[in-house]
């Protein structure tokens, strides 16, 4: 029980994508105009990265070693589809402001990275704690990072206006340079709390 | 002609897919330590990259589309481009190894490469024709590899300046992008 909760809770601080982990940059960039944007594309990649972890630690005695991350790919390229019909139907001004970045989550480093580094080596129950924790501290990653963008850029979090009338939007902080600065300074800040683990 | 030239423009300054569309942050980061590796991956990404955006612009075409398969797509794109860079990697061994060695250890990495992921797909739902997916590809790759290519000559500058503690590694490298990214939005007024 211990171990489940170790594994959870390693994604959330300790090892918390993508701050620790420099992986998945493009949906961090892409997405984080505003806190909407940030908690959908969070939470649709907890969604294919937990069922993926199930799907393929229940498979993992199955599954050759030599091919597989061409099955890796193709069980995250399903759920992901599941995730972009299920988008369309049911949310479909996010499917809009999410564009490309819906099936870009197939090639996402870090739903394969945990699927190699993780999944493949680990129970079921174990991988599900491992895919939830790390989702989790993706969604909060890019609500951190949506919330000081949409604060600055357009006077708002989550739409709600917060700087009164007055507040003239910092418009650099929505566009592609603010983004990478952005980003910068929150590595930063994390820096101050411990070394990065990997550069 | 001109509408290609302009594409091409855009592509490349413009709409540039790492500084602008944030498509293969990855490799930015990770390959741009040194200008040999960035100057592989470059290549790499163009190789493959030009012949991925064109077989499955063909696969969408006359396969998903005719056969109202639309909804398979991210399916069959990402299984043409692992299939792709796997061929591609066992024939240069064969065949042409002096290029095998410059781009080799690139090339599994490529596959999970979000720049040709998403090229692919911006070609099929933009409604290119073949032609516009070929200047598109190339020049998206162009594009992809000149910030590479700027991003490793800052990077090696870096290595001998005295940057401060807390801004090392990562953090300093995407402030540097962000600043790059802002040079880059000069050429918005070109296209």
């Amino acid at each position: 029980m211990n171990n489940i909760v170790k594994e959870f809770t390693k994604g959330l601080w300790a090892e918390i994508p993508p701050f620790r982990f420099v992986l998945g940059l493009c949906p961090t960039l892409a997405v984080t105009k505003t806190v909407e944007t940030g908690i959908g594309m969070g939470l649709m990649l907890t969604f294919v990265l937990v069922f993926s972890n199930i799907l393929i630690s229940s498979l993992r005695k199955a599954i050759p070693s030599s091919v597989r991350i061409a099955c890796f790919i193709v069980v995250i390229a399903a759920f992901v589809v599941i995730v972009e019909l299920v988008s369309q139907a049911y949310t479909y001004g996010l499917y809009q402001q999410l564009g490309i970045f819906i099936p870009l989550i197939v090639v996402n480093c870090i739903v394969l990275g945990r699927a190699e580094a993780f999944a493949f080596k680990n129970g079921v129950v174990a991988s599900i704690a491992d895919g939830l924790g790390m989702g989790l501290g993706f969604t909060i990653s890019l609500t951190v990072l949506a919330a000081i963008r949409e604060l600055f850029g357009a006077g708002s979090i989550y739409g709600i206006d917060v700087m009164g009338p007055s507040f003239e939007p910092f418009t650099f902080m929505v566009s592609a340079p603010g983004a990478f600065v952005c980003l910068g300074l929150i590595l930063c800040t994390m820096n101050l709390f411990g070394k990065a683990k990997d550069m | 002609m001109s509408d290609y030239l302009l594409m091409a423009v855009s592509a490349i300054f413009v709409n540039n897919i790492l500084l602008a569309q944030y498509l293969g942050n990855c490799p930015f980061v990770g390959t741009t330590k040194k200008m040999d590796t960035a100057v592989g991956m470059a290549g790499g990404v163009l190789f493959v990259l030009v012949l991925a955006g064109l077989i499955t612009w063909i696969f969408d075409a006359y396969l998903l589309r005719s056969f109202d398969l639309v909804y398979l797509r991210t399916i069959v794109f990402i299984l043409v481009i692992a299939a792709l860079v796997q061929f591609v990697e066992t024939f240069l061994k064969k065949m042409v190894p002096p290029l095998y060695k410059g781009l080799g250890i690139f090339l599994p990495l490529i596959t999970t490469n979000c720049a040709i992921f998403g090229v692919c797909i911006i070609n099929v739902r933009k409604d290119f024709n073949f032609m516009e997916t070929l200047v598109f590809s190339v020049t998206s790759a162009v594009g992809f590899g000149l910030a590479l290519v700027i991003m490793a000559g800052l990077r090696e500058r870096m290595a001998t300046a005295r940057i401060p503690k807390i801004l090392e590694g990562t953090a300093i490298t995407m402030i540097t992008a962000g600043f790059m990214a802002l040079a880059f939005f000069g050429f918005m007024g070109m296209a």
